[in-house]
C-alpha cells in the first residue's frame, strides 16, 4: 500500500516535472537579463520596505524605470553604487530624499480624542475623518512610528513626528500608513517645485505670503536655534531672505493669527535675523542644487523675478544665464529701493551668493536691440524667461510737466543709486502716496532738501506701508493731502519755479471701493517748488516686443503687461515665460521673488515634460475656515520693534541703513510668540494675562 | 436535458463560490475591476475545466483502481499546482497583458480551493468524464459571473459616498454576502 502510494505521487510528480521542463524550453520568454543582475546585487533580505513584493520585484521596477539606483531601502550606498553600474546610471546624481514632516499644529489632536481603544491613526481617521478642528493636521498617535522599519521616526515633544535624517532611508513606510498626508518623501527638487494646495497644512501667514514661504516651520527652526535650518527652509521658496528681510512690507503679518490676541508675530524680523546672522558670520550656508544637466535657459532681466528665476532654474539642475540692461544686477532693488532701506552691500552680498552657484551675467544688453527671442534660440537657449519689470512712468498730463525740474521718482532714484549727480534743487514737491513716492521724499531729505509730498487723497488711503509714512514724518517730510497738481509753472527759462493745485474732497466710492476725490471748485493754489518728482504709477516697457513691422509675437493685456497663463506663467510662445512685475504690473518684490520660483518650475516642466502644468486644487485665495478671528487661551506678550540703527539727525543727512536687527534674546521672544498654526489649529499656550519672559517659554525649551 | 440542468444547477443553484463559499479571496481580491475579473474568471474557467479532467482520470486510473483515494486531496493539489504552473508559463507567452493584469492571482489559483472544490465534488458525485467536463466548465462560468457582477458592482460603488470605514474590502464583503443571499431564490430548482 504505501508503495502504491509513494509510486502514483512520485509518478504523478514525475510526469507534471516532465511536462513543465518541455513547456518551460517552448514556451521560454526573453526577460531583460540586467533584472537578473540587478536582483543579484539587491541586498537580498525581501523585506518588501521598497514598496515592491521582494527583490525581484524591485529588481524588476529599476529595469522599468519605475524606481531608481536607491531602490533598495537597507542596501545603502554600496547597493546602490551597484544597481547604477548596471543600469549605467550616475549614481551621484541620485538625489537624497527622507521623510518631511510638514504639520506643525502642535498638540491639539490629543485633547479631541480621548477613547484609549483604537490608538492608531489610521482608526481615528475611518471613524471621525479626523479631529473636529482641523480636518487635515496630525492626529498625533504615531502609527508613522511603529511602520518605520528603520527607528528613524519618533514623536517628539510636541506630539508630532520628527524624523532623524541621518537613519531616514525615504522607504516610504511611514507616508503610507499616514492617512492624513502629514508625511511626505521629499528631495529638494520636489520641495522648490511644490505650490501650496489647499490640502497642505497652511498657517493664515503662509497662506498670505506671494513668495509661499513655509513660514511656521522657519520660525520653529529659529526658536531651536536651528538658523541655518530655517535659511534652507526660506531659500526654497525664495533666494533673497536679506533684502527681503528689510523692505517686504510683510501682508503674511497681517493674517497672523496672534493679531487677534495681542500684535502679529514679528515674521520678517525673523527672517532678517536669521539671513543677517549668515553674512555676518560671513560664511556662505551650502546651497544644494541638483548636478547640471547642461541645458541653458536665458533669463531676461536682473531684478527680482529674473534673479529668482535664475537661482532656481540653477538648483533644478539648469544652466541659465542673465541678461541685465543695467550696469548691475537687482532691478528695482539696486536703483529702485534707496540705499537706507536696503544697503547695497547688503544686496552685492546676496547677489553674489546667488550668483556662486553657477548663474552666468552678462550686463548692458538691451532686450530687443542687443538680442532677440530669435537671437537666444540660436545661441542655444532652450527656454526665455522674460522679467524686464516695469519701468515706464505715467504721466501726470498737465501744463508743464515737460519744464526743466520736472523728473519721475524711479528716474530721481536710479540717478541715487548709481551715483550720479541728480540735480537736485532745494525745495521739492513729490507727486503720489506709494512706496516709491515715499523713497523719493526720503531719499530728496537726505541730499538736503525740504520736501512736501502731494496726495489727492487722505493719509488712511495712501497705498504706502504706515512705517514708511510715519518715517517719512518723523525726518521732516511735510505731507500735503487732498491736492491734486493742476499745472506746473516755470519761468522764462524753462525751470519750474510752482505747482499749481486743487483741493480735493471725497467724494462716491470708485470701483477700487475708495472714495472718489472731486476737486473744489475755485480752491486753486499754489506751492513755491524748484524740484518736481512724480510718482504715480508704472508699468512695463513693452516696445522691446514688438519687430521693425511694429509686429508683436507675444500678447499684451489691457493694463499693458506682458500676457500669460496666470499659474504657469507661460507665454503665447511656448518656450517663453515670464513673471514678476513685467507680468503683473508693479507689485511687491516678494511677488516677484515668487513668480520667479513658479516660472522656473513651469520651465523645467515645459523642458522635461513638454508642458507645464499645476495641481487642480492650488491655493489661490485665503482658505476661509482657517480665517477664524477668536483665538481664546493665549497670553499678552508684547511684540518686539526693530531698533533704530541710527537716530534722526544723522537720518536726515546720511543714506545710513536706518533699521538695525532684532537681538537674539528678542528674536527667541518673538518665536516664541508663533502660535505654531496649522490649517486651523494653534498652539494655546498660557493663562490668560501671563506676561511672557523669553527664557521659560513652554514652546522652546 | 441531463446536462443543461446540470450548467444550470452549477452556474446558479450551487454557485461555487455564493452557494459553496468557496474561492473568497480571489472572489474578494480580483473583483475590483471589471476587465480584471473578467481575465481571472477566464483563467479559472479555463483551469478548473483542465484541472477537473485531468484529476477525474487521476481518480479514474490510478487511484481508484489501487485503493488509493485517500490520496485523493495530496494528488489533486499535486495536479493542480503543475497546471498552473502551465498556464502562467502558457499566457506569459502567449498572452502577456492578460498575464501582467492577473499579476499575484495566477499563481494563487494554485491554492484556490474552487478549483480543487470543483474537482473534488466531480468525484464526490461519480460523474461520468463528459459530465466533468460540462460541470467543471459551468462552475467555473459561475465564479466567473460572480465575479464579474461583483466587480461591477464594486466599481459603481467607488463612486458612491460611502463611510470611510466601509470603504473596500468591508463593502466588497457585505455586497458578496448579499449577492449570496439572492443566490439562495435559485435554491430546490435543481439539485
Ligand atoms: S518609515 Fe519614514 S522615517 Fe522611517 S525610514 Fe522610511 S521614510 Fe524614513
Ligand atoms: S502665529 Fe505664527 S504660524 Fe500663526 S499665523 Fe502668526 S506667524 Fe503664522
Amino acid at each position: 500500500m504505501i508503495t502504491a502510494s509513494v509510486l502514483v505521487l512520485f509518478g504523478i510528480g514525475l510526469t507534471a516535472a516532465v511536462i513543465l521542463a518541455v513547456a518551460s524550453k517552448v514556451l521560454y520568454v526573453y526577460e531583460d537579463p540586467r533584472i537578473a543582475q540587478v536582483e543579484s546585487v539587491l541586498a537580498g533580505a525581501n523585506c518588501g520596505g521598497c514598496g515592491f513584493p521582494g527583490c525581484a520585484g524591485a529588481a524588476q521596477g529599476v529595469v522599468d524605470g519605475k524606481a531608481g539606483a536607491t531602490v533598495c531601502v537597507i542596501g545603502g550606498d554600496e547597493v546602490a553604487k551597484n544597481v547604477a553600474a548596471i543600469m549605467g546610471l550616475d549614481f551621484s546624481s541620485v538625489e537624497k530624499k527622507i521623510a518631511f514632516v510638514d504639520c506643525t499644529g502642535g498638540t491639539r489632536a490629543e485633547e479631541i480624542y480621548e477613547y484609549q481603544g483604537v490608538k492608531d491613526c489610521r482608526a481615528q481617521h475611518m471613524l471621525y475623518s479626523g479631529s473636529k478642528m482641523c480636518p487635515e493636521g496630525c492626529l498625533g498617535y504615531g502609527t508613522c512610528v511603529t511602520a518605520c522599519q528603520f527607528g528613524a521616526i519618533a514623536m517628539g515633544p510636541d506630539g508630532y513626528p520628527v524624523v532623524d535624517p541621518e537613519l531616514c532611508t525615504a522607504c516610504g513606510g511611514c507616508e503610507q500608513v499616514c492617512p492624513r498626508g502629514v508625511i511626505t518623501i521629499w528631495g529638494m527638487t520636489a520641495r522648490i517645485k511644490h505650490l501650496n494646495e489647499n490640502t497642505d497644512c497652511l498657517a493664515p501667514c503662509r497662506q498670505r505670503c506671494p513668495g509661499q514661504i513655509n513660514i511656521p516651520r522657519y520660525i520653529e527652526q529659529v526658536s531651536r536655534g536651528d538658523f541655518a535650518g530655517a535659511l534652507e527652509t526660506i531659500r526654497e521658496r525664495i533666494p533673497m531672505p536679506l533684502s527681503i528681510g528689510r523692505v517686504c512690507p510683510h501682508p503674511c503679518e497681517g493674517v497672523c493669527r496672534r493679531g487677534h490676541v495681542d500684535e502679529s508675530v514679528g515674521i520678517n524680523m525673523i527672517k532678517r535675523f536669521v539671513a543677517d546672522w549668515e553674512m555676518n558670520s560671513g560664511q556662505r550656508l551650502p546651497i544644494s542644487c541638483a548636478p547640471e544637466n547642461g541645458r541653458r535657459v536665458a533669463v531676461v532681466g536682473g531684478g527680482p523675478a529674473g534673479l529668482s528665476c535664475a537661482f532656481f532654474l540653477r538648483r533644478l539642475g539648469y544652466s541659465p544665464t542673465i541678461f541685465e540692461s543695467m550696469p548691475k544686477l537687482g532691478g528695482q532693488l539696486r536703483y529702485g529701493i534707496p540705499e537706507y532701506r536696503l544697503p547695497k552691500s547688503v544686496l552685492d552680498w546676496e547677489i553674489e551668493g546667488i550668483l556662486g552657484l553657477g548663474v552666468d551675467v552678462v550686463t548692458e544688453q538691451l532686450f530687443g536691440k542687443d538680442f532677440t527671442l530669435d537671437s537666444l534660440a540660436e545661441d542655444g537657449f532652450e527656454a526665455v524667461f522674460l522679467g524686464i519689470g516695469a519701468w515706464m512712468n505715467m504721466t501726470l498730463r498737465i501744463e508743464g510737466e515737460d519744464s526743466i525740474g520736472v523728473e519721475t521718482g524711479t528716474e530721481f532714484l536710479t540717478k541715487v543709486g548709481l551715483g550720479v549727480d541728480t540735480g537736485i534743487g532745494k525745495r521739492v514737491v513729490v507727486i503720489g502716496g506709494g512706496n516709491t513716492a515715499i523713497d523719493t521724499a526720503r531719499s530728496s531729505v537726505r541730499l538736503g532738501a525740504h520736501v512736501t509730498m502731494m496726495y489727492r487723497r487722505t493719509r488712511d488711503e495712501m497705498p504706502a506701508h504706515i512705517e514708511e509714512i510715519e518715517g517719512a514724518e518723523e525726518e521732516s517730510v511735510k505731507y500735503l493731502y487732498l491736492a491734486a497738481p493742476n499745472r506746473i509753472i516755470a519761468d522764462e527759462s524753462g525751470h519750474v519755479t510752482h505747482v499749481e493745485y486743487i483741493q480735493m474732497q471725497l467724494g462716491e466710492p470708485d470701483d477700487s471701493g475708495r472714495r472718489r476725490p472731486v476737486p473744489i471748485e475755485g480752491s486753486e493754489s499754489l506751492i513755491e517748488c524748484d524740484t518736481v518728482y512724480t510718482s504715480i504709477g508704472q508699468k512695463p516697457e513693452l516696445s522691446c516686443l514688438y519687430d521693425e513691422n511694429g509686429a508683436c509675437t507675444l500678447e499684451e493685456t489691457r493694463w499693458r503687461t506682458l500676457g500669460a497663463d496666470p499659474e504657469t506663467l507661460q507665454t503665447a510662445i511656448p518656450n517663453v515665460f515670464t513673471g514678476g512685475d513685467m507680468h503683473t504690473g508693479p507689485a511687491l518684490v516678494i511677488t516677484a521673488l515668487g513668480e520667479g520660483r513658479k516660472a522656473a518650475r513651469s520651465i523645467d516642466q515645459y523642458l522635461t515634460e513638454g508642458v507645464p502644468h499645476v495641481s487642480s486644487n492650488i491655493q489661490r485665495e485665503l482658505i476661509p475656515y482657517t480665517m477664524f478671528t477668536d483665538v481664546p487661551d493665549v497670553g499678552y506678550r508684547k511684540r518686539s520693534a526693530l531698533p533704530h540703527q541710527i537716530e534722526c539727525d544723522e537720518r536726515m543727512c546720511t543714506f545710513k541703513e536706518i533699521e538695525g536687527p532684532l537681538s537674539l534674546e528678542e528674536v527667541k521672544h518673538e518665536t516664541c510668540r508663533c502660535l505654531r498654526c496649522g490649517l486651523t489649529c494653534y498652539n494655546r499656550d498660557m493663562v490668560e494675562g501671563q506676561e511672557c519672559q523669553a527664557e521659560d517659554c513652554i514652546k522652546n525649551p | 436535458m441531463d446536462y443543461f440542468v446540470l450548467i444550470i444547477a452549477a452556474i446558479f443553484v450551487n454557485n461555487i463560490v455564493l452557494a459553496q463559499y468557496l474561492g473568497n479571496c480571489p472572489f474578494i481580491g480580483t473583483s475590483k475591476e471589471s476587465s480584471v475579473a473578467i481575465g481571472m474568471g477566464l483563467a479559472v474557467v479555463f483551469v478548473a475545466t483542465m484541472a477537473a479532467c485531468i484529476t477525474w482520470c487521476v481518480q479514474q486510473f490510478m487511484l481508484a483502481p489501487n485503493d488509493l483515494d485517500y490520496l485523493q486531496t495530496i494528488a489533486f493539489i499535486l495536479v493542480i499546482a503543475a497546471l498552473v504552473q502551465f498556464v502562467e508559463m502558457f499566457l506569459k507567452k502567449v498572452i502577456p497583458p492578460l498575464y501582467k493584469s492577473l499579476g499575484i492571482f495566477l499563481p494563487l489559483i494554485t491554492t484556490n480551493c474552487a478549483v480543487l472544490g470543483i474537482a473534488i465534488i466531480c468525484q464526490r458525485e461519480e460523474f461520468s468524464f463528459i459530465e466533468t467536463l460540462v460541470f467543471s466548465m459551468a462552475s467555473g462560468f459561475g465564479f466567473m459571473l460572480a465575479l464579474v457582477v461583483l466587480a461591477s458592482i464594486r466599481e459603481r460603488l467607488d463612486l458612491a459616498r460611502v463611510p470611510v470605514s466601509m470603504k473596500g474590502t468591508p463593502l466588497g464583503l457585505i455586497m458578496a454576502g448579499l449577492m449570496s443571499l439572492a443566490f439562495f431564490a435559485f435554491k430546490g430548482m435543481a439539485s
